[in-house]
């Protein structure tokens, strides 16, 4: 045997990762004069023993397993789709006109509408890019990327222009009508009866939208023809266009789903949280995304734990700048030191690591 | 047994912190951070002195995206924090969902004079008023008859300050031009020196030879530009004379500063409602002091002076440009 078993490559690579990130953030907290364990304990405490915790984690956690999940589509066609940022913004727009000028009689009618608009509108952003790939070859990763700055400005047009209510000071549009309001985890325990949980959290009827798009994805990689032909194009475009596959089929609709699910970021955080379109309501979840996609090995459950994780130290982050002095900057070299180490050192952690095991293992 | 005594004497410890943190003040800044050398640096400014004086803590916090303000809001108000302060117009919509549920807390909010609500304090400034005085200043000092305005993001509040500055100048010299120009239409454009540099530098082409910033970080640019280029220019919110001494005529002070520290120093007890801060309350006005006093000349100060004492026994009223969203003096 000569390479690790899969349970170790999968657990252990992404456990010693983490326990390496938090070192290095310990020895930087111990630095600006703070103590590590109580940064350690507020995070667990504000995040995990209070359901208002949960709310706002679970909430940051459907973002990325959106973003997450469109990233790792791409991926599997062995493309590295970095215009999720762009993707949700125009997804943001699609919600936005969605629900302004239809007049929804329920949300549970707007929420499919929403879905649609989002889905929609992110799908034609990230169809450009691939179609510049697939026709003319412009690399996607120079393509996607600068999308993502012409989208910031279509966004902004939009929003300092027409669809921005008359003496209004915010670069945002009017709110939405109540009608089109998602419940939150609030609503949905008092309907179970059950006062006082996830009080005022951001977390909504989205969340189990990004569940289900979880498995509509493993469904769609592993279990049709058309996710066998996105692996098999990944793998090998050679070969898979002598077994018959059309690439540039194959790139086009690849990329759009992955456009679609960044656009589905929206609802949570348009429809959702903040019930009008903003500037800045993606914070940087599509290129969170990467990292999820990465730590996650591009599988949903994987991107299903590693939103988990990312969602706990956005809201731990937040718990820290209101708690402590540690500068908020700090908090995001944190957050960096784990996308580092889980995402783009996954490498240097597995070699040794395989090393270890196998002299473990024959001995 | 000793497992239930733990428990009791922790929740004991955590209720007799809890009581002990009832007093402390809290603030929430904007997401530009509180740093920023002009607004949210000027309330922590404010916040800071009320702790030196006093010897009392506050609690702060920087926003890192929207999701926190309401999340700020509430666990502060959880924790026992009163009042609690918040730096910009921005909290407007999360503060109305929030205040309603903590009525024992007082809430102090800055640029916002619209809420209604019995525990908020909405703190309001007369920028125009200020804005006016300092106008006045420049068309005194300017020799080319043409004086420039730099304003951060085109909002109603930005071209207030314009609108202001404008009409100061029409009224000393009502021949003069004033060209206004604004840095951009996003939140970028509070802290983008660069393009503040390139704006003044082209007003200073069509023969502006006094450049009034009200841009947050981008006028750092502003100043800086006008000093290398030997112009003067005029300072926003804080007192920004010492930046170039001798080269910025004045600034047009906003004393958020001074909203923020009464505001900690009436502690619990806050007065609330809406309070506006013009010339007459001290909210407002003009810096003179060691850096800028060559540049102001006596006759100069007792025109200014004059003015400011009829605004403010309001026998004399500058028009608000977001009363009708019109200007009489100068167009955007």
């Amino acid at each position: 045997m000569d390479v690790m078993p899969k349970w170790a490559d999968v657990v252990l690579v992404p456990i010693v990762s983490l326990v390496l990130a938090a070192f290095l953030s310990a020895l930087l907290i111990l630095a600006i004069g703070e103590s590590p364990s109580e940064a350690l304990k507020l995070m667990v405490e504000g995040t995990l023993m209070r359901s208002a915790g949960w709310g706002y984690m679970l909430y940051y956690t459907t973002n990325f397993i959106f973003t997450g999940l469109a990233v790792s589509v791409a991926f599997h066609a062995a493309l590295f789709n970095i215009g999720g940022e762009g993707q949700a913004m125009i997804g943001g727009l699609g919600v936005a006109l969605v629900c302004l000028f239809i007049p929804w009689p329920h949300w549970s009618l707007a929420i499919i509408g929403a879905s649609f608009g989002a889905a929609i509108f992110g799908m034609i952003w990230a169809g450009l890019p691939a179609y510049l790939q697939a026709k003319r070859g412009s690399h996607i990763v120079i393509t996607t990327i600068m999308f993502n700055f012409i989208a910031a400005g279509v966004l902004n047009f939009f929003l300092v222009g027409a669809l921005k209510p008359k003496g209004s000071m915010d670069p945002a549009t009017a709110n939405f009508p109540t009608s089109t309001h998602l419940p939150t985890f609030e609503d949905m325990a008092q309907i179970l009866g059950i006062e006082k949980m996830f009080r005022s959290a951001p977390a909504n009827v989205s969340f189990f939208i990004a569940l289900l798009a979880c498995v509509a994805v493993w469904y769609l990689i592993w279990r049709t023809p058309l996710g066998y032909e996105i692996r098999a194009l990944g793998k090998s475009g050679p070969a898979a266009r002598y077994a018959g596959v059309g690439s540039v089929k194959i790139i086009m609709i690849a990329m759009m789903i992955s456009g679609a699910l960044c656009g589905m970021m929206a609802i949570n955080t348009t429809q959702g949280e903040s019930e009008r379109l903003i500037l800045n309501f993606t914070e940087g979840a599509g290129f969170i995304g990467i990292a999820v996609a990465l730590m996650g090995r591009s599988h949903p459950l994987g991107v299903l734990l590693a939103a988990l994780l990312f969602g706990f130290l956005y809201q731990g982050g937040a718990e820290l700048a209101l708690w402590t002095k540690i500068p908020r900057e700090m908090i995001i070299v944190i957050q960096a030191l784990v996308i580092l180490f889980t995402g783009a050192l996954t490498l240097m952690v597995r070699a040794p690591l395989e090393r270890l095991f196998l002299a473990v293992w024959k001995g | 047994m000793s497992f239930m005594k733990s428990i009791l004497s922790s929740a004991a410890a955590v209720a007799i912190s809890a009581s002990a943190a009832v007093a402390d003040p809290a603030i929430i800044f904007d997401l530009g951070g509180k740093f920023d050398k002009s607004f949210n640096e000027s309330a922590f400014t404010g916040a800071q002195r009320w702790a030196d004086e006093t010897g009392g803590s506050f609690r702060e916090i920087e926003l890192q995206n929207e999701a926190q303000r309401e999340q700020a809001l509430r666990r502060f108000a959880e924790a026992g924090s009163n009042p609690i302060v918040m730096a910009g117009f921005a909290f407007a919509d999360a503060l109305s969902k929030v205040a309603p549920d903590y009525p024992d807390t007082k809430f102090a909010v800055i640029d916002v004079n619209w809420l209604s609500m019995p525990n908020v304090r909405g703190i309001g400034f007369n920028e125009h008023e200020g804005s006016y005085l300092v106008g006045m200043l420049a068309a005194q000092a300017s020799k080319t008859g043409t004086v420039g305005f730099v304003g951060g993001m085109d909002i109603p509040l930005i071209r207030r300050f314009g609108c202001g500055y404008a009409q100061g100048v029409k009224a000393v010299n009502p021949n003069a031009t004033v060209i206004a120009n604004m840095t951009g239409t996003t939140p970028a454009a509070w802290n983008d020196p660069v393009k503040g540099s390139e704006l003044t530098k082209a007003q200073i082409s069509q023969g502006a030879d006094v450049v009034f910033a009200a841009a947050g970080g981008t006028g750092v640019g502003v100043l800086q530009t006008a000093a290398d280029e030997g112009i003067l220019s005029i300072g926003v919110d804080a007192n920004q004379n010492w930046m170039h001494p001798g080269k910025v005529l004045t600034s047009m002070l906003k004393r958020v500063d001074n909203a923020v520290y009464d505001a900690f120093k009436q502690g619990d007890n806050l007065e609330t409602g809406n309070f506006q801060m013009g010339i007459a309350n001290g909210g407002v006005g003009y810096a003179l002091d060691d850096n800028n006093a060559s540049l102001i000349t006596a006759d100069m100060q007792a025109k200014v002076d004059a003015s400011a004492a009829s605004i403010s026994s309001g026998s004399m009223s500058v028009h608000n440009y977001t009363d009708d969203e019109t200007c009489p003096a100068v167009s955007f």
